[in-house]
């Protein structure tokens, strides 16, 4: 029975980079990329300094966690979820009353180490909707997990008095005295405690990969039948990376709560699943490090773009739509592309063609925001301020033909031209892969 | 009594609604094995057709124009959007239709605005086509009903005495066997997926002005379907049938229960302490948990039976 | 295999992200309110129509020359109707250094933004936010969680009920009473509302049913017209809004069910014409507004909406805007001042010279006191329902107004106040 979810997740993941390189150096290197990270985490605040920059910043490290909790299901497991966000909230919840049991008094626990509380609540709910939930794969496991999401959403309404309603649960932050100058006040102190969590979090689902768990579920996912010859129990397997995700999750939960000092029901959501599910599959589940560009980028999308564009929704639906059409590997498998050029020393033969492609894909994008900002503008903002935009700098008449016709002018010689394009590119990847061939031929 | 039969008419003319809308998907499902999250947008595209045609030429003609641009539509997704995804996976191509239900959302929201539109019941069937009792029944619900019946028939027949149909059926439970048989199994999944969006389409037609024509009809049926799909069991339209009828079923005499874990102790001669953290738990009545019953009944069904109802395979 | 247009894209989008950002205009020396709503999303077009009201009166004062010499500047922002999304947004306004916000959709995130203001006024008194509440009606923001810089234009839940009850106590003939809500926070605090002031009213009235659905996700209504049709009741109170009432009171249509329904939002966006004829006569609103509550000042400003805005097909409906904006800048000009602090302790004793009567700001808990009106959904007749809801052909017929002093209750507010 080759069910149609964990054939498609294997095949998604089957590129995957196998490490050529020695033991000892790939330690090295190891090594190296995670103090770059830890110097990353640390710079970041310095840079970005704005009060919304930092909470952003802190955002995305929470997301960060949350997506490579989610990817330990999706792309080492095998497992697709639509209610990953359940551990994430009920981490949320339990963490977010802890935090008002310490504020009044009958708790003594440092706040530092709340994500505790709900790695605890999230490791709970994970063994026990794991234990339901696991004993399938494929698609009834994913049906399973979007019906459960569906039941603990509704019941979150129904609840008042632990879930605080629409209003959610709100607390304190700073409670208890300062220690050596920390109270988590201000947002940097916040964002530092999320980073060092962030960080501890990466470094253990990235060792995890490295445990015989971690290589068995990957055995699960390719091949459930070969794992139980072997003499392992896939059900087993997926259990406990299910209840270690739910824990992890239970730790970006617990987090966003003392990022936002308030947890309402929405978080536990089926949105939320989906949002996750979102950023994993954009940065790519074939590689640890997918889901973090994936947690990055969206959060930034989310927050910045609904700035600039109140159209910001539809350009999400358009990007993740053309993500899924040409890149499904997502963009870690972008990167992962490129290795071969870099290997033949000839990335630079791409220079030229990537360069005319990008300037047919910007006609293209111009064309494209210009169609759909004009319209966004006539729709709803047309009687506010007047029927004309400004836009590049330019200001239009959306009442006018002219406009109009420009932005479809854009839209079809970009497309022509991103046609033109194509075929310089195709050409240097032909004779990259005739190198890559030479090399191998050697 | 009243109350019963008023209330068992209204969950067949629900559940027969259900029923046209899980028909398409569990074909498209049992057959791609796609879920196609975009099912509930070509029903809510259905009805805004349908409003749009009606504000120009009336219901009647409405009823077929709109399904037949759904059908279009359905067929350009299939062709240019999920037979493109289709290699990577079905996790590709499930999310390529997550996403298209977000972009169509977001384009109704642009072309009909963010309110409902006055989609409205046409005069000729705005009276009450009988009494039962004191309870007038609308006569456009029995007008749904004629409608679903009628489709039910038609794909009963398309299905069992049309070449075609028996290609589709043998797709249902042996895919692989069709390819090999040497039938152009693409062009038989293009067919189906847009013979399914139109019957979503049409739905949405006779669903759009009984209920709310607005932007948000498609996510609040969508996960319902898919219920009801799980539930039936893959691969099978009379185990989509019978789930339809039963989780409209459940969700309209569900109303009827105001009994809860706190009636229920009651009997038993057991009394909760009223301040305890449990009580909000014993006082929901399953009154107020209906809508959530069928997806308590689709995971303990998954639990029980991953086959589903009345399914063939798993998965 | 990928092409390479989709990293391309994505790189040009950041591109012209940039560029919008260097499109948006540096303006100088105005006072900018920020506007806190759902600008994307299912919500949207209920966060523009309060949009346009604050720029329809925002425009008003700054063709008189503006507050202080100052125009006002209406600054847009986005919280997708979500109390954490809205927590960064205020993070946004106050790195731009506004200090005044308004918002009015959803109880949740005018907690959230309360909540937030506390804390940020409370750790920077030099930087304070002031926020006018337009709409939120949880109790809990002018009681329990009530806060010195947040003022409230609309009443609350209580003070509606309270009108809503008074009302339906004179109703002689009104024996049952169903109560039917969505099953979350407000829905559940309409309900016990309603049934502890009927019993203090009226204790003969009996309810026969109570009833809260999930939100937003009950598709056919007739099973609970079947109930409320068993239970033999003759009104139905419910806080629905959306198509939870529109869906409602088209069931009950269809079943012949001829009962009075009380409701809060029966004349919000979208909902009139869905329910269209089926109200006619039986759909009760209770509100601090409504288009037909007379006055000549009321029709020249319904008038003086529908010609600014003559294709968004919507209607004037928030007085509390208009009243908000009025207490604003006369509170500027009062304390010759732009500082919240200032502006705030003016407000506080503001009163206002509103369209429906006495209107003045309650200086303990920062609740504003005005009538509230029960009407009667009806066929437009040019006379007593001069105006209709969204060009439906139906509007609000008065049946009775609740004067500013029977709507005021007791508060559990107690706030810091800081120093002038």
């Amino acid at each position: 029975m080759a069910d149609p979810v964990v054939e498609a997740v294997a095949r998604a993941v089957r590129n995957a980079p196998a490490s050529g390189a020695e033991p000892g150096l790939m330690h090295w290197r190891r090594a190296m990329v995670w103090a770059a990270v830890a110097a990353v985490l640390i710079a970041a605040p310095q840079v970005f300094n704005q009060g919304f920059a930092v909470s952003m910043l802190s955002q995305m490290g929470i997301a960060i966690i949350f997506a490579l909790s989610y990817n330990m299901l999706l792309g080492q497991t095998g497992m697709l979820s639509f209610g990953h966000a359940v551990y994430f909230g009920l981490g949320a919840f339990f963490a977010a009353h802890a935090l008002n049991a310490i504020g009044a008094g009958s708790l003594h626990w440092p706040v530092s180490l709340l994500p505790l509380v709900g790695a605890a609540a999230g490791l709970a709910f994970g063994l026990v909707f794991g234990y339901v939930t696991t004993k399938h794969s494929g698609t009834p496991f994913a049906m399973i997990s979007l019906g459960i999401a569906e039941m603990v959403a509704a019941c979150s309404l129904m609840f008042p008095s632990f879930f605080g309603g629409e209003g959610g649960i709100s607390t304190d932050r700073v409670v208890g005295d300062k220690v050596m100058g920390v109270d988590f006040g201000p947002g940097v102190q916040v964002y530092y405690l999320i980073a060092a969590w962030c960080f501890v979090c990466m470094i253990l689902m990235f060792a995890l990969t490295q445990t015989p768990l971690g290589r068995m579920a990957n055995a699960v996912r390719d091949n459930p039948e070969r794992v139980k010859f072997v003499g392992y129990n896939p059900t087993r397997i997926r259990f406990l990376m299910l209840a270690l995700a739910g824990m992890f999750a239970g730790i970006a939960g617990a987090l966003e709560v003392i990022n936002f000092e308030l947890i309402t029901a929405e978080r536990l959501g089926t949105a939320a699943s989906g949002t996750v599910l979102l950023m994993a599959f954009i940065g790519g589940v074939g590689h640890f490090y997918g889901p973090i560009i994936g947690a990055i980028l969206i959060t930034f999308l989310q927050s910045a773009l609904s700035n600039y564009t109140q159209a910001w929704l539809l350009y999400f639906g358009l990007f993740f739509l053309v993500m899924i059409l040409f890149a499904p590997g997502g963009i870690a498998s972008l990167v992962t592309l490129h290795k071969p050029a870099v290997q033949t020393r000839l990335l630079g033969r791409l220079a030229l063609p990537y360069a005319g492609a990008a300037v047919a894909g910007a006609v293209l994008l111009a064309g494209l925001i210009m169609a759909v900002e004009m319209f966004y503008h006539y729709e709803t903002k047309r009687e506010q301020v007047g029927a004309v935009m400004s836009l590049f700098g330019q200001q239009f008449d959306t009442t006018a033909t002219g406009p109009w016709l420009m932005a479809v002018a854009l839209l079809v010689v970009g497309g022509v031209l991103l046609r033109l394009a194509a075929r310089p590119i195709g050409a240097a990847w032909t004779e990259i892969a005739a190198a890559v061939n030479r090399g191998q031929g050697n | 009594m009243e109350f019963f039969l008023v209330t068992l008419l209204n969950s067949l003319s629900y559940g027969l609604l259900l029923f046209m809308l899980s028909s398409g998907l569990t074909l498209i499902f049992s057959m791609m094995g796609v879920l196609n999250f975009a099912h509930a947008s070509f029903y809510m595209l259905g009805a805004y057709f349908a409003y749009q045609t009606s504000v120009y030429l009336g219901f009647w003609p409405a009823l077929v124009v709109a399904p037949a641009l759904v059908a279009v539509l359905g067929a350009l997704t299939e062709r240019y959007g999920l037979r493109t995804v289709h290699k990577y996976g079905h996790v590709a191509e499930l999310l390529f239709t997550f996403g298209l239900a977000y972009i169509i959302e977001e384009l109704v929201h642009l072309i009909w605005g963010r309110a409902p539109v006055p989609y409205r019941i046409p005069e000729i069937l705005d009276f009450s086509a009988f009494s039962v009792f004191s309870t007038k029944y609308p006569a456009y619900r029995v007008f749904m009903m004629l409608v679903s019946v009628g489709m039910l028939g038609g794909l009963f027949l398309l299905l069992t005495r049309t070449r075609i149909g028996l290609i589709i059926q043998a797709s249902l439970t042996h895919p692989d066997t069709v390819e090999a048989l040497g039938h152009n199994v693409p062009r038989v999944f293009m067919g189906v997926f847009a013979g399914g969006a139109a019957l979503a389409g049409l739905a949405g037609v006779i669903g759009g002005n009984a209920f709310v024509t607005e932007p948000g009809m498609a996510v609040s049926v969508g996960t319902i379907v898919f219920v009801v799909v799980v539930f039936g069991g893959m691969g099978s339209l009379a185990g989509a049938f019978v789930a339809s009828l039963i989780i409209g079923a459940v969700q309209t005499f569900s109303v009827a229960f105001d009994v809860s874990l706190l009636t229920l102790f009651a009997k038993l001669g057991f009394t909760p302490d009223p301040q305890s953290a449990w009580m909000e738990l014993w006082k929901v009545t399953i009154a107020q948990a209906a809508p959530v019953l069928p997806y308590v009944l689709m995971v303990a069904m998954l639990i029980v039976r991953p086959k589903g109802l009345m399914g063939t395979r798993e998965g | 295999m990928p092409k390479p247009s989709n990293a391309i894209s994505s790189l040009g989008r950041l591109a012209v992200m940039a560029a919008l950002a260097i499109a948006v205009p540096a303006s100088a020396q105005t006072i900018k309110v920020a506007y806190l709503e759902g600008l994307s999303g299912p919500f949207a077009n209920v966060g523009e129509v309060g949009l346009r009201h604050l720029q329809f009166f925002a425009d008003r004062i700054n063709e008189k020359g503006g507050v202080l010499g100052q125009k006002l500047e209406v600054v847009p922002f986005d919280t997708k109707t979500s109390p954490q999304e809205a927590q960064l947004v205020f993070k946004q306004l106050v790195d731009q250094g506004i200090r005044y916000m308004m918002q009015g959709n959803g109880s949740a995130v005018a907690l959230a933004l309360s909540e937030a203001m506390g804390k940020h006024n409370a750790r920077n008194p030099d930087k304070t936010v002031l926020y006018m509440n337009y709409g939120a009606v949880d109790p809990a923001l002018t009681n329990d969680k009530c806060n010195f810089y947040h003022f409230r234009f609309d009443a609350d839940v209580d003070m509606k009920m309270q009108a809503m009850t008074n009302f339906m106590a004179t109703q002689k003939s009104m024996k049952k009473v169903y109560l039917i809500n969505q099953d979350y926070s407000f829905g559940q605090s309409v309900a016990k509302a309603a049934r502890a002031m009927l019993n203090a009213k009226r204790p003969d009235i009996q309810i026969v049913g109570d009833d809260l659905h999930p939100l937003g996700k009950v598709k056919d209504f007739a099973p609970y017209v079947a109930k409320i049709q068993a239970a033999g009741a003759d009104a139905v109170v419910t806080g629905n809004w959306g198509n939870d009432v529109a869906l409602l009171i088209k069931a009950a249509k269809d079943a012949g069910l001829k009962v009075d329904f009380y409701i809060y939002y029966a004349g919000g966006l979208g909902t009139p014409p869905v329910i269209g004829e089926a109200g006619v006569g039986h759909l009760k609103q209770v509100t601090v507004f409504h288009s037909n509550i007379g006055g000549s000042r009321t029709v020249e400003m319904v008038e003086a909406y529908r010609k600014r805005f003559p294709d968004s097909r919507d209607d004037f409906y928030w007085t509390s805007i208009m009243v908000a904006v009025d207490m604003l800048t006369r509170s500027m000009e009062q304390a010759k001042s732009t500082d919240p602090t200032k502006v705030a302790l003016a407000m506080e004793k503001m009163k206002s010279d509103s369209l429906s009567g006495e209107t003045y700001m309650r200086d303990d808990n920062h609740q504003l006191v005005q009538p509230i009106f029960v009407s009667t959904f009806s066929k437009a007749n040019g006379k007593d329902v001069k105006f209709d809801v969204e060009r439906t052909g139906f509007g609000f017929k008065t049946d009775a107004r609740i004067e500013s002093k029977d709507t005021v209750l007791p508060t559990t507010c107690k706030f810091q106040r800081p120093k002038g």
